[in-house]
């Protein structure tokens, strides 16, 4: 039986966390991600968990020891945002390569500069290229839901790659909203526990971890990284199919919402999919073709599946959270053009980036880049492709 | 979406409305609503003008963006009336409620001519009568329960009383307080 509660998304996963009682929690505080080693702090005094909770002096020190502990053979997890993110980078390809199935607990936030502590996607993105799966959610459910999920897909012997499960810092993270959540038995079930084949400790066979990888052999091995990134995209949906056979909530790559018959399109990632949610709603009521496609599982990218959602709508905003200063789009629409150009009839595509430092995004943001859609579908795509939404400008001013 | 409630809740820092908004939101989600309590945070301070909000609704609300229109205003501390647009975007169909000794009439002139319903409570007073102490986001959260009707009143005050039991198991001296300072401020609002 599902409890019905209500918590916010730091909440949801801290106990997630003490549902799992993992053998290792490498905690360094930063916002807005701090209420998760915060909450799980109380677990460990009261005794709710025996995991092992190590408080270190940096988050380049938290991935280290999640990196030995999961060497070691045991289930290691940490959180983060933001710059503690990009603290860690060197440590996240390390992860990646040694193939230790690290979960981490991202609140995304703005990376500095200038100073900010609020939400976009600018941290993950960054790190997008480490090796890492990227599961990113709507809400506190989905952040709790993707969390239970994310062990069993790390762990999956043909991908043993680290995880990340991210949510928008603040938006969902400091906003209580109800929620289902699981009983501990259930949940510890489903997730099960963690018997790698190999690790540093209590095995008969020597293994040697981290070590020189010489020409002859380094690419063989980024090869097979490569595959167990292509390997996880079965994981994603075996698990999310057992998990709705257990909770009864379904997940796949995406969400597409009212896409069947939409003329036009908008793909993003996270919590902002709600708000366009209710635009839709108003909007569909009107008589106007809109849809939406929100990504879940950003790498693996599930492109081909992706273009094939898009290929019968006219036009398409890809939204990005994060600014990747490629002069010619985000990151999300990077993918989703590179993903599009084998289709035979491709829709236009429009990079809107959105939504940076917390700039807030309202239903009528929306339904602006609904408008515009319709305009450039009329017209067949003519106009500015990369936009940023809501300057203060109006010369700049878009949308 | 149909009987959604939006609030906006202006306090400043250390004064407790965001506590007092997430206790809203437990107050509604105890009555079997769907609820949404959040703060808006930045580079916050004690004393800093801060800004929280609330969705209650009979169906969940996806919407994850600040209120701009909302229904009802809540005003912690009164000088924010000189420095904040408090009743900015306010419906003119729902009221305001602030902190202040004073009448709503004598606070109206201060309002930017917002046309809605205009309440106040002397918190001040009530909690330091009732809890020895200036803690105005109790008497605050009973007022919005009240001008709002979003939740029945006296299902608010049980619902809180287990919920002080509970949060204050190990002082159960204070609990008395509280609840006299609930039920003090549900009859004390004025307008």
């Amino acid at each position: 039986m599902s409890i019905r509660e209500r918590l916010s998304g730091n909440e949801a996963i801290a106990y997630a966390m003490r549902q799992i009682n993992p053998d290792v929690f490498a905690a360094f505080p930063i916002t807005p991600s701090t209420e998760i080693p915060q909450y799980f702090a109380q677990y460990v005094a009261n005794g709710q968990v025996d995991t092992e909770y190590v408080t270190v002096e940096s988050e380049h020190s938290s991935m280290s020891t999640c990196i030995g502990a999961e060497a070691a053979g045991v289930r290691a997890v940490t959180a983060t945002s933001s710059c503690g993110l990009a603290f860690m980078y060197e440590l996240l390809y390390v992860a990646a390569s040694a193939r230790l199935p690290v979960t981490l607990a991202c609140v995304n936030r703005a990376l500095t500069g200038p100073i900010n502590i609020n939400n976009d996607h600018s941290d993950s993105m960054g790190a997008r290229d480490a090796g890492w799966i990227q599961l990113y959610a709507e809400n506190n459910q989905e952040a709790y839901d993707n969390y239970l999920q994310a062990m069993r897909i790390a762990e999956t012997p043909d991908v043993r790659l680290p995880i990340m499960v991210c949510q928008d810092g603040f938006i969902t993270s400091h906003a209580v909203e109800n929620i289902l959540l699981e009983e501990d038995d259930a949940v510890k079930a489903f997730v099960g526990e963690y018997h790698p084949e190999h690790a540093l400790i209590g095995r008969e066979t020597p293994l040697a971890v981290g070590p020189y990888d010489v020409s002859p052999y380094y690419m063989e091995h980024k090869v097979q990284q490569a595959e167990a990134m292509k390997n996880a995209k079965r994981a994603i949906l075996d698990v999310a199919a057992d998990f709705e056979k257990t909770f009864g909530r379904k997940y796949g790559f995406f969400e597409e919402y009212r896409m069947e018959d939409a003329e036009v399109a908008i793909v993003l990632i996270g919590s902002t999919a709600g708000t366009a949610k209710a635009c839709i709603d108003q909007l569909r009521a009107a008589g106007r073709k809109v849809g939406l496609i929100k990504l879940r599982v950003f790498r693996p990218f599930p492109g081909e599946e992706l273009a094939e959602a898009l290929s019968h709508v006219k036009a398409a905003a890809i939204m990005d959270k994060s600014e990747s200063f490629s002069a010619c789009g985000g990151p999300l629409y990077a993918e989703t053009c590179a993903a599009c150009y084998a289709l035979d009839s491709r829709p236009v595509l429009i990079d809107v980036v959105y939504g940076l430092g917390g700039r807030d995004v309202a239903t009528e943001d929306i339904a602006r880049v609904y408008d515009h859609l319709f305009l450039m579908a009329e017209n067949g795509g003519q106009g500015p492709k990369y936009i940023h939404m809501g300057q203060r400008s109006s010369e700049q001013e878009v949308l | 979406m149909k009987n959604m409630v939006e609030i906006r809740w202006h306090g400043r820092g250390g004064q407790g409305a965001k506590t007092a908004c997430l206790l809203l939101a437990d107050a509604a989600f105890a009555s079997g609503k769907y609820v949404q309590g959040f703060p808006e945070y930045g580079p916050e301070r004690m004393g800093a003008p801060i800004t929280a909000y609330n969705r209650i609704s009979d169906e969940r609300c996806t919407i994850h963006s600040n209120i701009y229109e909302p229904d009802y205003v809540v005003v912690v501390d009164e000088t924010l009336l000189q420095s904040v647009d408090v009743t900015h975007g306010l419906s003119p169909k729902g009221a305001i409620v602030i902190n202040t000794h004073k009448s709503p009439d004598e606070v109206r002139p201060l309002l930017r001519g917002y046309e809605g319903r205009v309440y106040t409570i002397d918190a001040r007073a009530i909690s330091e009568r009732t809890l020895g102490k200036y803690f105005p986001n109790t008497p605050m959260l009973a007022a919005i329960v009240k001008v709002s009707g979003v939740l029945d009143p006296w299902r608010f005050v049980s619902d809180m009383e287990a919920s002080f039991k509970h949060k204050f198991a190990t002082k159960p001296q204070v609990i008395e307080g509280n609840m006299e300072c609930l039920t003090q401020s549900l009859k004390e609002v004025r307008g």
